[in-house]
């Protein structure tokens, strides 16, 4: 008998698809009402990004293998989401200035992560823990807690307001976002090279592929990715405070798990993380709607990872 | 002359950086604050660092055995809020008795929940117990919603005020941890334990029972958290369903340090502990230095991730060397 095989990326949808349709039938739920459904669809889809951005670093990290983790996303969101803010400082022309120097920001945290792990062959999680530290010291140290500025009001209307018949801006860069994320990993060498390294770093090696200056590169985009995540939070926010970032670090390796990529690397896709990014944010925002304090809504979310993480996140058992 | 590979002498000797790094800190930390090894103030250091030595041991256990335990921090704070609601200040000595045995059963049940979902259903560690650790946060913070709630005087002042033949009573603590791990070692399960951290596959075909061994080690972890829950709760005397969150990721900086590597089949508990005594240092030296307030997050980090670099610049170094 043929079993009946659906893939993560692909259940985790249907998931959250059902999720959505139950969510109607709660007491202050949609209901029968299409537009207002619509509409909380729409609004999901639109927290789910800034999630979903934050995690596509993650998972080139995890992908590229050897335990490859990035614990510094959440202080890097941080930082260059208050260096967003403080650049603009409410004009729109500052806007370009600032998010290149969110990207560099980001791409040099993501680069010293990297010579720390290839070079000095510290364990990426410890690396990445160290990293997350300085970071939070140097947003202390840079900003001795008061932070002025303000987003710019072209930010706002791009990101936060909708943007194309009614689809708010934030959802057409993510799809367009994913677009290149799957480019980038499934026809360039430099993809192609990650699932090398990820799958086996000596046969990587031997086959010719520069292990280190990939690693390198791989934490450097992440980073940048990272800092393109503070980009936008801090766009989508409006304002700034100091763990703007924080709540980013653990959904962020959450949703590429749930998302079917394998913690070890080699194997897994974006797709899969957009769809857990989706998942995770819905369950969040369904218990906010529920009312449920905050208490419950933790024992839920672990209870939900843990669910869906046991259903198709097992690893090989020894007898096979 | 024969050329030394620093990082493959740091690795067979892991304990020699880790006790050079205890040195370097205990000496500064002395410069600093001279009264360093006066009784009152060695009790109350070591009173403090108490807490992370029990989460590196039990880190290191977990460590050993191929896991990763990111729930600790939640345990301790499920045992501080149970503790804290449960006993209040005036608890007859019978009942604190009663409920530090539930907590340690409490801390054991969190651990055997880890290990039955990592060990038998064959989850990922990482992403597993970062699962739990919302689960158990949840919990701790039904039991007690807002900081609150006593421990009996008695109790905590004996284990803020106890020196036992002039010796601080972490010291005792820790020499049971570390004769514990000694036995450990010598025993069935002691090998096993390293066999099942370095080739699980290789320990399963020579009939070790891989999964019952990782599923205690995510056990003697839970303990070992309840543990540093209790110490935390003498040592605060009050209830906080959150004071367990900042102390899960020092852990495993603390058994880094101490020389036990990530990747499992190596290392001991001796050095994790040490570990923690080192982290507890850097922060006592940044405050005693007078470190501007809004740096000491910064110079706290850096000065971790250097110690953590060192052995690899030290190599480094000497490979560019002709």
């Amino acid at each position: 008998m043929k079993k009946i095989a659906i893939s993560p990326p692909v259940a985790a949808v249907l998931l959250a698809i059902i999720l959505f349709l139950l969510s109607g039938l709660l007491p202050n739920g949609y209901g029968s009402n299409t537009s207002i459904a619509l509409a909380q669809a729409t609004n999901i889809l639109r927290l789910s990004v800034f999630l979903g951005i934050v995690a596509a670093g993650q998972t080139l990290v995890i992908l590229s293998g050897s335990e490859g983790i990035d614990l510094s996303v959440g202080s890097t969101v941080t930082l260059t989401a208050i260096l967003v803010y403080v650049i603009c400082n409410g004009q729109d022309s500052m806007v370009l200035p600032a998010l290149v120097v969110a990207l560099l920001v980001g791409a040099i945290i993501g680069f010293v992560n990297g010579a720390g792990i290839t070079y000095l062959r510290i364990s990426p999680l410890v690396m990445t823990l160290g990293m997350a530290g300085v970071v939070t010291g140097l947003i202390l140290v840079a900003q001795h807690g008061n932070v002025s500025g303000a987003v710019a009001p072209v930010m706002t209307q791009v990101i936060a307001r909708p943007l194309v018949l009614g689809i708010p801006g934030a959802i057409i860069i993510w799809i367009v976002f994913a677009l290149l994320i799957w480019l980038f990993l499934e026809r360039t060498a430099f993809g192609k090279h990650l699932f090398a390294i990820g799958v086996n770093r000596t046969t990587a090696r031997l086959s010719g592929i520069n292990v280190n200056a990939m690693v390198l590169a791989t934490y450097a985009i992440a980073g940048m990715l990272s800092g393109l995540g503070g980009f936008l939070v801090v766009g989508n926010a409006g304002v700034v405070f100091i763990n703007i970032g924080n709540p980013f670090l653990f959904p962020s390796i959450a949703a590429v798990a749930v998302g079917g990529t394998l913690l070890t690397g080699g194997k897994g896709s974006y797709w899969g993380t957009m769809a857990g990014s989706l998942v995770l944010t819905l369950i969040t925002s369904l218990l906010t709607t529920m009312q449920m304090p905050d208490s419950v809504r933790r024992m839920v979310l672990g209870a939900t990872l843990l669910i869906l993480i046991s259903i198709y996140g097992r690893q090989k058992g020894f007898r096979q | 002359m024969k050329k030394i590979n620093w990082q493959s002498f740091a690795f067979q000797r892991p304990y020699l950086f880790t006790l050079f790094l205890l040195f370097l800190a205990v000496v500064v930390n002395f410069i600093f604050q001279p009264n360093l090894f006066d009784r009152s103030t060695l009790n109350s250091n070591m009173r403090v660092f108490l807490p992370s030595i029990f989460l590196a041991a039990g880190q290191a256990v977990v460590l050993i055995g191929g896991g990763i335990d990111i729930s600790v921090g939640s345990i301790v704070s499920i045992v501080n809020a149970l503790l804290a609601t449960q006993l209040g200040t005036e608890a007859s000595p019978e009942k604190t008795a009663l409920w530090l045995g539930i907590a340690l059963v409490m801390g054991m049940l969190c651990g055997a929940v880890n290990g039955f979902f990592t060990a038998y259903l064959r989850l990922q560690p990482i992403i597993t117990t970062y699962a739990t650790s919302f689960l158990f946060a949840g919990i701790a913070l039904y039991i007690l919603p807002s900081p609150g709630g006593g421990i009996p005087g008695a109790i905590s002042s004996f284990y803020r005020e106890a020196t036992p033949l002039g010796l601080p009573l972490a010291f005792y603590i820790i020499f049971l941890i570390l004769l514990g791990w000694i036995f450990i070692r010598k025993t069935r399960y002691g090998r096993y334990l390293f066999a099942v951290g370095g080739q699980p596959d290789a320990a399963y075909e020579t009939a070790v029972p891989v999964n019952s061994i990782q599923f205690s080690t995510y056990v003697i972890s839970g303990l070992m958290a309840a543990l540093a829950g209790i110490a935390i709760s003498l040592l605060t005397s009050s209830g906080n369903a959150e004071i367990g969150d900042q102390l899960t990721l020092a852990s495993v900086s603390a058994v880094v340090i101490g020389g036990t590597a990530l990747r499992g089949g190596i290392g001991g508990v001796a050095g994790p502990v040490i570990g923690a005594i080192i982290l507890g240092l850097i922060k006592n030296i940044i405050s005693f230095a007078n470190v501007d307030l809004w740096w000491q997050t910064f110079v706290n980090a850096a000065i971790i991730v250097l110690a953590l670099a060192a052995p690899g610049i030290i190599n480094l170094v000497r490979r560019k060397r002709p």
